[in-house]
């Protein structure tokens, strides 16, 4: 069929399944915009900023496993998009973006808003294509949907320069996708699975390292019947709180930097580390000499640059966490779950000694307290987005996750900003959720505009703003390490959040008592505006457990087991 | 796996025939931090495909990794570790016509080479030698008051 390209682009977005494009329009990408205005095969949310076009379409595909899509213009446009497009990289996020570029005879003569984007893309996404002829274009949209969504995935980006929206040209949909140089490994290797369930039967303290990757795998069931069926002990990291559900009494926590105390001994002491989808990333080892430094280290990835990137792993695995259960289950029919039995008490005696705990207050709320409630009040049943510093810690801490997708969070690249943006996209994909996202003063601002985009479609995103007056993490670092000078981390002077939210039409709630608190979060569920719920709280709380950076996992600061921080109020 | 010595090594990155290929893959040795010491391109003769052959520097993880990191690349097809290969390098030298033409002649041959050209006030010689035996020549030249030397990449096959 005969159409010019922006069509195709169009026709390809339908042709994907996608249901909503997040995007922002400019002079490159008009023609795209023109034909995304004739047709209604998808909803395009114009958000106020592309960096939140981008997260958005980043929370869309975190909260559903397909692949989110944004669309930006050229230069300014591009560039506000890599944020995104980083944030989605390091977490392996699928995802295609669509940007415009200047006509093809401008290209090289830094004609009005070019910029170089596969040039500067190139280190933040998994692959990307600047279209140079129309007949590229369906196969090159093929692709950038297929490499996205298959083996480790990633963000593509897809340069479409304007003439090449404007040709005409005959229009193919291709039904498959074959790139000679580009065959990712599901399968895992029969022998290495074989040994890898001979050591889990020799070992006698187990421990499974679950990471991101058993989300993107949507293997969640399957680890928990492993764990099930051996029952063996498990640690999740950041990326995959909810995979083991919280209820599970084999799942000690969270590891790391900020993991429990129980996880992070289990780690320190355990003689056989089963690494599911895990990338042994620096806020989770510590100090790498001591990590697991008396075990043997399964580690099953579908990227084998993960495996042994960092440290030496005696049985690798190169395949789909999926796939490798399917064949390391039925091998495991006979294991002797009581030998582990010993491990299981140590383990529950760490928990007993220190479990994850805050020291609660009359007088102030708590962030924790906040974060637990919230955990009480809607549970598995919402999503929970956050941003990036203390209170991203807390949640990942103290809130029940249930369910694989329930937290989404922006874990490798660390990016303010990214939780509000990634609610809209993750309510839009689960309007039948409740969907949070748990903030601080510093994070909320970084994306606010979308106050306005949430208010426009309709999107009720609770915000939940855990406000300290304080860049709190930084805060706490200098707290620890730089003799308390609090060198621009501190957030008294601040918008009226409430008045904030009302302005751009939302609904805004003040809180400083936990029965507001509570008035406050079940008002909100209700309602199908956006919100802000600013949370005062106390000002000087710290995240611990902490393993300071650099430092071995079992060297952890500990939470006081008395109330005795009212030092610094 | 662990010992940190480094040690240089010759890769083939074979890769699909496509626009930025190469910036792709140098921008890898770049922003992951490895050592490119010498990179040489060319296209396989009636194939859609590419052979960039670099020489590089690294401990056995760090070659590991820049193998793996190659893979990932998509338009990477092959990535070859050299272990057992032929290697050749080639460089050009202008040397002053004031030098003997006959002494630098002989010189070249007995590195696989020869006078290349030659004119009014400058002769070029020209070898194609292995990269130690290369650099023995060009300290060997020396003493014939080279003008100006330029040194190809490594171009290796593997036996």
């Amino acid at each position: 069929m005969q159409m010019s390209g922006a069509q195709m682009v169009c026709e390809a977005i339908i042709a994907e399944g996608v249901k909503t494009v997040f995007g922002y329009p400019g002079g490159a990408i008009m023609h795209v915009y023109d034909e995304i205005y004739k047709q209604n095969g998808f909803e395009h949310i114009l958000n106020r900023h592309e960096q939140a076009s981008v997260h958005a379409a980043d929370g869309y595909a975190r909260a559903t496993g397909e692949v989110g899509v944004a669309m930006v213009t050229s230069g300014p446009g591009f560039t506000n998009a890599v944020t995104g497009l980083a944030t989605a990289y390091m977490d392996s996020i699928p995802m295609v973006v669509i940007s415009g570029q200047v006509p093809l005879s401008l290209i090289g003569t830094d004609g009005f808003q070019e910029i170089d984007a596969v040039g500067i893309s190139r280190p933040c996404t998994k692959h990307n294509f600047l279209v140079r002829r129309l007949e590229e274009l369906p196969r090159i949209l093929k692709e950038a949907f297929y490499i996205a969504r298959t083996g480790r995935p990633g963000p593509v980006l897809v340069d479409v320069p304007k003439d090449i929206t404007v040709e005409i040209g005959e229009f193919v949909y291709p039904e498959s996708v074959d790139i000679p140089s580009y065959k990712p490994t599901y399968k895992g290797n029969k022998r290495q699975i074989e040994k890898a369930v001979e050591a889990i039967k020799q070992a006698k303290k187990p421990l499974l390292y679950i990471g991101g990757g058993v989300v993107l795998s949507n293997a969640s069931e399957l680890v928990r019947e492993l764990a099930n069926k051996a029952q063996i002990p498990a640690v999740e990291t950041l990326m995959a709180r909810g995979v083991m559900g919280a209820k599970n009494p084999l799942l000690q926590g969270m590891l790391g930097m900020h993991g429990n105390y129980a996880s992070n001994m289990a780690m320190s002491e355990t003689d056989l580390v089963i690494s599911l989808g895990a990338r042994f990333d620096d806020r989770v080892t510590g100090k790498l000499s001591e990590f697991a430094k008396y075990a043997d280290i399964i580690h099953v990835d579908i990227d084998a640059a993960n495996i042994g990137k960092l440290v030496d792993v005696d049985y690798p695995i190169v395949g789909d966490i999926t796939q490798v259960l399917e064949k390391m289950l039925p091998l495991l029919e006979d294991v002797d779950s009581d030998r582990y039995q010993a491990w299981r008490e140590i383990l529950k005696r760490y928990n007993t000694l220190h479990p994850q705990s805050f020291v609660d207050s009359d007088e102030v709320i708590k962030p924790q307290w906040a974060i637990e409630r919230i955990g009480e009040l809607v549970g598995e049943e919402a999503i929970i987005t956050s941003d990036v510093g203390q209170h991203q810690m807390w949640a990942a801490q103290h809130y029940p996750f249930d369910r694989p997708r329930q937290w989404i969070n922006s874990g490798g690249l660390g990016t303010m900003g990214f939780g509000f943006p990634a609610a809209i996209g993750a309510k839009r994909a689960c309007p039948e959720k409740t969907v949070i996202n748990i903030t601080g003063d510093g994070s909320i601002l970084m994306n606010m505009q979308e106050l306005v985009t949430a208010a426009e479609y309709k999107i009720p995103v609770i915000n939940v703003i855990l406000n300290n007056h304080f860049l709190g993490m930084v805060r706490q670092w200098q707290t620890f390490f730089y003799e308390k000078r609090y060198s621009e981390t501190d957030l008294s002077f601040q918008p009226n959040f409430k008045a904030l939210a009302e302005a751009c039409g939302g609904i805004g709630y003040d809180v400083t008592t936990k029965a507001e608190f509570d008035a406050a979060l079940k008002d909100a569920i209700g309602q199908e505006k956006v919100c802000f719920m600013n949370v005062a709280t106390n000002r000087f709380e710290d995240v611990l457990p902490m393993v300071p950076a650099g430092g071995a996992l079992f060297n952890m600061m500990l939470p006081q087991k008395t109330q005795n921080s009212t030092e610094e109020k | 796996m662990a010992h940190s010595t480094k040690e240089r090594r010759v890769i083939s990155v074979i890769v699909m025939n496509e626009s930025s290929v190469l910036a792709r893959v140098t921008a890898l040795f770049a922003g992951r931090g490895y050592n490119i010491e010498s990179l040489t391109v060319a296209p396989i003769p009636d194939s859609s495909m590419s052979n960039i052959t670099i020489a590089t520097n690294g401990s056995t993880r760090v070659m590991e990794q820049i193998t793996k990191q190659l893979h990932k690349l998509i338009p990477v097809y092959k990535v070859i570790e050299h272990e057992e290969m032929v290697e050749k390098e080639m460089v050009l030298v202008k040397f002053p016509a004031a030098e003997r033409l006959s002494d630098i002649q002989a010189l070249c041959m007995a590195y696989n080479g020869g006078i290349a050209n030659v004119g009014p006030d400058m002769v070029i010689g020209m070898v194609a030698d292995e990269p130690c035996r290369v650099q023995h020549f060009l300290e060997a030249a020396k003493r014939y008051n080279p003008l100006e030397i330029v040194r190809g990449g490594v171009v290796a096959i593997e036996r």
